[in-house]
């Protein structure tokens, strides 16, 4: 029997909010301290304590609802979500369950045909739980509750991905715009961005949803893609050879590239919601959304646009200066400088993108000012450096944070554009290669190229190469 | 001369003209402790505080054994919170120590304040001062009888359905719930926390206004807490009501309710109205469902409250011998079948039930809707009257294990206090007579919002007129 299925896929993102203090007592907020340092009787869940709700996170979370499009609810409640866990101080963790601080929203995503919308569901406030740290040579596990009471907002999809790739280009669409709000390091290796998927196929034209499976424990936005190939695989195996998706929770590793069962739908938690009665309902006033728009950064898509219009930029350039925020900025501030904005589009997206990978730095690391940059540009575009020598001189720039000027003073890199200097390379070249001369004779002008390449070598790349090249072919052609 | 029997304002007298010292108050108070709490049972540990506690306010007090207090372990008379030690004060422990109060130690409960008779404690029944074979009732039953017994000058409790004012009826002292948020529940271990609220439990009406003077108040520490200013409660002590307007629910002189109790609380009516109240007759009629919708919300609250008890982080750890589920999963059910009470367990799985899928709607939801209407009733009433009077409790003080198998009949004695706490509103008992058994009884008015200035107005005028408060148990 051969059918065609659809893969229907929703997923929720947990996000970690980089608020100073965390969501329900005034512990600092921050990674990497020492085991149950960032701990107080609130967040341990002491008898009798209480939680009080930070307002800043309440702020991060109606500015990443209003990122994504979404209605801001104005009035909200807290809400209990029942378990037992030993990471899990209070036997409950605060979330949110009717009344989210964010609901209907969407995110648009690049598909290989044209743009998609995806629609957010809801966007809600929630507390994060400790950590287990499992300790083989002790036979037990400790619990470190510095992490208990950090602000997460959970992100939840319509399910309305159709493929573990529109899944892959959503993540990373929504990765880009949490980034430009500033509202979290969005880092998956520290675990402040985590992202569930459910996955269900069914006969293409049915429109019942087909039985879910969820799949947790993917570490990065590519596990999340081949943990859903998989599961997609898994479900069409199961239902061609007869059988039945149950619904359960999978476990997605890594290593060995496939899902293991964690628990299944008879095996499921029954939350026991309801509101907390800790926390009165909060309204959310139409100012503070107000004000929380109009503070909204340029959000990603728009400013590919803008770029794209303003500084005539290829979408391909404008995406890859988009990507990071930092050199989106950077980019705007050289501009100011110069209007060639295409020159300098290429040399950060070339260039400079190559340094910031090689030494792992950010842009605002870099010892690199828009200014210098620009002169930098305009030296090569002068003729001052070739392009080569321009490359080098970026290099000593970044380690010494000299000028351009200075480099290329500090190194004698000033192109060499007199005739007679270069004139004794191009003899020597010519000779070298009668082979390529000859080709050139007989009409093959482009193989001049090659010689000029080999003359520029010989000059340290302080020859222009322009130069050399008119006086190579009226080198040959007077010959 | 007795320092121990004396209430706070006659104490305050003395230092003010220095004729006793704080030391000798805390002495005799702690002498009176050792002469008699061997039968009362009042306590259930003593504070290590040292100092006899200075200034104006400097009042020897008997706390609750669910108020975090550092320095001390608190246990909320269950086995599952032996050992734990708070290392924090609670919100109105703070004011105490802030206002040079002397605490003398933490006194018995119910555990986690279930119950109405304090016979759910891991450390054994309290008995009521005025017959040792009858309960204090509950679940602020030793903080009562310490006040009744003089072990205390006064003491704090805290009321999720009842739990100070019945004791208070039962032990013939004045008991007052504010009005929910007025006194912060930061530290106060929650049974049910949209009903929990701390309040006074004193000789005298004027104690009440004082105790309040220190307790009430915001705490941005808890988010229920309501930052309204708080006036001089002593202001309120006024002896006069005329023209005050006090309903009466017609509901309220129904089955069930003891004919000597009936008897005094109608004779307090006479009373009232002989100072120059108007009684008028008003009408709740959803009052017969709030023990119900009481049952339902408080327990749901407290099933979740309790989840935090699971052996991992302080209190007791019961470990299995053998793994049967997992060892933590093990450890989870060992701890809490050891730790917890059977009234616990049975609050627990009530809870727990009523929040379950699939029985939300028809039970927690309901009981919420129900909520509400109770409280609709209330609104409608105080439109028409400053104070609604009821009875405290159905009955005087039980006898010990009378009702201990019988739950139900044990649920019914808060059916008067209850709807306060749906509501959220004040609500006092004070004494207003005594059976010929001689055990005390209890007149219970409720108040608006954050209107306890009215009820302390007219318990103030009623203790005026009648000599109850006066009356000592034989020790």
């Amino acid at each position: 029997m051969s059918q065609e299925f659809e893969t229907v896929i929703g997923l929720e993102v947990h996000l970690q909010l980089s608020t100073k203090t965390k969501i329900f007592c005034g512990c600092v907020n921050v990674f990497g301290s020492a085991p149950n340092t960032n701990v107080c009787p609130v967040c341990l869940g002491l008898p009798g304590t209480l939680p009080v709700l930070n307002q800043q996170a309440l702020l991060y979370a109606i500015k990443v609802g209003l990122a994504l499009n979404a209605q801001i609810n104005p009035f909200i409640k807290f809400d209990r979500k029942n378990y037992y866990y030993p990471d899990l101080p209070k036997g409950y963790q605060i979330s949110q369950y009717d009344l989210p601080v964010a609901k209907d929203g969407f995110v648009m995503i690049k598909t290989d045909k044209n743009e998609k919308r995806i629609g957010i569901k809801r966007a809600h406030l929630e507390e994060d739980a400790g950590k287990l740290v499992h300790d083989d040579r002790g036979n037990c596990s400790l619990v470190d509750y510095n992490r208990t009471g950090t602000p997460l907002i959970e992100i939840v999809t319509e399910p309305d991905l159709r493929s573990p790739q529109e899944a892959y280009d959503y993540l990373n669409t929504l990765k880009l715009i949490l980034q430009y709000l500033n509202v979290s390091d969005c880092d998956m290796e520290k675990g402040s961005l985590r992202c569930d998927a459910n996955v269900s196929i069914r006969p293409i034209g049915q429109t019942a949803l087909g039985t879910k499976t969820e799949l947790k424990n993917m570490n990065s936005f590519r596990a999340v893609k081949t943990g859903l190939e998989y599961e997609v695989c898994r479900h069409k195996q199961v239902i061609l050879s007869g059988g039945r998706i149950i619904q359960e929770t999978l476990l997605w590793n890594d290593e060995k590239a496939m899902t293991i069962a964690m628990r299944s739908k008879e095996q499921a938690h029954d939350y026991r919601y309801f509101s907390d009665p800790d926390l009165v309902p909060f309204t959310i006033n139409y100012k503070v959304i107000d004000q929380v728009r109009a503070e909204l950064p340029e959000l990603p898509q728009i400013k590919l646009e803008r770029f794209i219009k303003q500084y005539g930029l290829s979408e391909y350039d404008a995406g890859v200066l988009v990507i990071d925020q930092a050199v989106a900025v950077f980019f705007e501030h050289c501009c100011q400088h110069y209007e060639q904005s295409k020159k300098v589009a290429n040399w950060l997206n070339g260039a400079v993108l190559k340094e910031m990978n090689e030494r792992k730095m950010g842009i605002s690391e870099l010892k690199l000012t828009p200014v210098n940059l620009v002169a930098l540009i305009k030296a090569v575009e002068n003729g001052v450096v070739s392009n080569l020598a321009g490359k080098e001189v970026l290099k000593a720039m970044l380690d010494s944070g000299k000028t351009p000027a200075q480099v290329i003073q500090d190194k004698g890199l000033v192109q060499v554009s007199d005739d007679s200097a270069l004139m004794a390379i191009v003899e020597e070249i010519i000779n070298q290669n009668p082979t390529v001369v000859e080709q050139i004779k007989q009409g093959k002008p482009s193989a001049a190229g090659f010689l000029v390449g080999q003359a520029m070598k010989k000059s340290g790349g302080k020859a222009n190469p322009k130069k050399l090249s008119e006086l190579i072919i009226r080198r040959i052609s007077n010959a | 001369m007795k320092l121990h029997s004396l209430t706070a304002h006659q104490i305050l007298d003395l230092y003010k003209s220095k004729q006793a010292s704080s030391e000798e108050v805390l002495k005799d108070v702690l002498s009176r402790i050792g002469a008699v709490d061997s039968r009362v049972r009042a306590y259930v540990r003593l504070s290590n505080q040292k100092s006899a506690g200075e200034g104006s306010a400097a009042i020897p007090i008997a706390i609750k054994d669910n108020m975090c207090t550092q320095g001390e372990e608190i246990t909320c008379s269950s086995k599952i919170l032996k050992g734990f030690h708070p290392p924090y004060d609670a919100g109105v422990i703070e004011r105490i120590k802030q206002n040079g109060g002397r605490i003398l130690g933490f006194a018995n409960m119910d555990e986690f304040a279930f119950g109405s008779s304090t016979e759910n404690s891991c450390y054994g029944p309290t008995y009521n001062p005025w017959d040792l074979t009858c309960v204090p009732g509950g679940s602020s039953g030793g903080s009562a009888a310490s006040v009744a017994a003089d072990e205390a000058v006064w003491a704090l409790g805290s009321d999720t359905g009842g739990s100070i004012r019945q004791p208070a009826s039962f032990c013939g002292v004045v008991g007052l719930k504010p009005t929910y948020g007025r006194v912060s529940r930061y530290g106060l271990i929650a049974f049910a926390s949209s009903l929990d609220q701390i309040g006074p439990l004193t000789k005298d009406v004027t104690d009440c206004a004082l105790l309040m003077n220190i307790i009430a108040g915001y705490d941005d520490r808890d988010s229920t807490s309501v930052n309204v200013p708080v006036p001089d409660y002593t202001k309120a002590l006024i002896n006069d009501v005329h023209g005050i307007k006090i309903g009466v629910p017609k509901e309220a002189f129904a089955e069930g309710l003891d004919s000597q109790v009936s008897q005094a609380v109608e004779a307090a009516i006479e009373q009232l109205k002989k100072l120059g109240a108007v009684v008028k007759e008003v009408s709740l009629p959803h009052t017969p469902y709030a023990v119900a919708t009481y049952y339902i919300v408080a327990t749901a609250e407290a099933s979740s409250n309790l989840a935090r008890f699971d052996g991992v982080r302080y209190g007791l750890r019961q470990l299995s011998a053998n793994v049967r589920k997992t060892p933590v999963i093990d450890m989870y059910e060992e701890t809490r079948a050891k730790g917890l009470g059977d009234e616990a367990k049975r609050r627990i799985m009530l809870g727990t039930y009523v929040l379950s899928s699939g029985y939300y709607d028809a039970y927690y939801l309901r009981g919420q809707k129900v909520r509400t209407l109770i409280k609709q009733d209330l609104d409608g009433a105080f439109k028409d009257c400053d104070v609604i009077l009821t009875p405290t409790a159905p009955t005087t003080a039980f006898k010990v294990g009378e009702k201990a198998s019988d739950p139900l009949s044990m649920y019914l004695s808060d059916v008067y206090t209850i709807p306060a706490n749906l509501a959220g509103v004040p609500s006092i008992s004070v004494p207003c007579g005594f059976s010929k058994e001689g055990l005390p009884i209890g007149l219970q008015l409720m108040g608006k919002a954050f209107d306890e200035e009215m009820l302390l107005r007219v318990c103030f005028s009623y203790e005026q007129n009648t000599p109850w408060h006066t009356k000592k148990p034989n020790l």
